[in-house]
């Protein structure tokens, strides 16, 4: 039984930092490989948070406010390019229409 | 102003891609189907949940309505779940836009509806004539019941697209109006705070209740044709 795992089967907080970029390179980046990748992330959260047998709300509330930080990185250009208070006129153009029932 | 008060209802896009797939599919990661008696509590409280809207919507269908108890099922866990979600800050709610609603609705009302003409042909074009209407007043009348039958996919879409809408576009209105205030008269601000909050609870209220009207009329056609 080899003592050294290879670096292909080693977890990222095992790499040395030297061994970083060929640990990159050796990951699986093809459709299936993400697809699992995202598996393990999803399955290693649930049951660690949610498959218990006294889950609490942390569990649900965690995964929320992700959501929401993740739309708000999603739509920051839109936010911080809006109009100052000065510019604001009333009259509704027709680019609202087109987003309205788009 | 005007731009920023429908930016909200924009398609969110990373680098130009579109990503209105991820937000239909995020619901989906919420629910966890398991196949143990004794669940973990989260598991437990979706299955009651479940369990509820199955005996209050499919008890009142025959055997070949139940059929189509997972469809029905499947659509109000979807909506309600698309709705709440809208609720959090920056949010982005599919069931605003008009093309996700129409995608439901028109499908499952034309199944209802060649069900209904498949299977009891009769029954489903006398259904055009309400009883006891004056002789005279047929023709009239079939054609208003047609035209009212071709209206229901449309009426189902646009009332869940403008309630969901509708309360999406007052929240922002009053959190800008708020946000204006601050600097101003502060005292009014607080006001339109608590209307905020109100808001939020009829939103909260409004997501779950359009979800139920969503299924049941749903649910209401395929009983009038199985």
């Amino acid at each position: 039984m080899a003592s050294v795992v290879p670096l292909k089967d080693r977890k990222l907080l095992e790499v040395k930092l030297g061994e970083l970029p060929s640990w990159i390179l050796m990951r699986d980046f093809s459709p299936s490989g993400i697809f699992g990748a995202f598996r393990r992330g999803y399955y290693r959260y649930y049951n660690k948070y949610i498959n218990v047998k006294k889950g609490s709300i942390a569990g649900l509330t965690m995964v929320l406010a992700c959501y929401v930080v993740f739309n708000y990185t999603v739509s920051y250009k839109e936010l911080n390019s809006a109009d100052t208070p000065a510019d604001r006129s009333w009259v509704i153009s027709e680019g609202n229409s087109k987003a309205c029932f788009g | 102003m005007n731009q920023n008060l429908f930016a909200s209802f924009n398609m969110p896009m990373i680098l130009g891609i579109p990503l209105v797939a991820l937000f239909i599919l995020f619901p989906t990661m919420l629910i966890m189907p398991s196949n143990n008696l004794n669940n973990n509590r989260s598991s437990s409280i979706q299955q009651w949940l479940i369990q509820l809207m199955l005996k209050q919507m499919m008890t009142n269908h025959t055997i070949k309505g139940r059929t189509w108890s997972l469809m029905l099922l499947t659509l109000i866990t979807f909506i309600t779940l698309n709705n709440l979600l809208g609720v959090m800050p920056y949010a982005f709610t599919p069931t605003t836009q008009l093309s996700l609603n129409l995608g439901m609705a028109i499908p499952l009302w034309m199944a209802t509806v060649l069900m209904g003409l498949r299977f009891k042909t009769k029954a489903t074009l006398a259904h055009l004539l309400p009883q006891g209407t004056p002789i005279p007043l047929i023709p009239m009348l079939i054609i208003i019941e047609t035209i009212s039958l071709f209206i229901q996919p449309v009426a189902l879409a646009v009332r869940l697209t403008a309630n969901i809408t509708a309360g999406h576009l007052l929240m922002h209105l009053l959190g800008d109006t708020t946000l204006i205030l601050l600097s101003t008269y502060l005292s009014s601000s607080v006001i339109t705070v608590i209307v905020i909050i109100l808001l939020i609870t009829l939103e909260l209220g409004v997501a779950l209740i359009q979800a139920y009207v969503f299924t049941l009329l749903v649910s209401l056609y395929l009983h009038n044709n199985s």
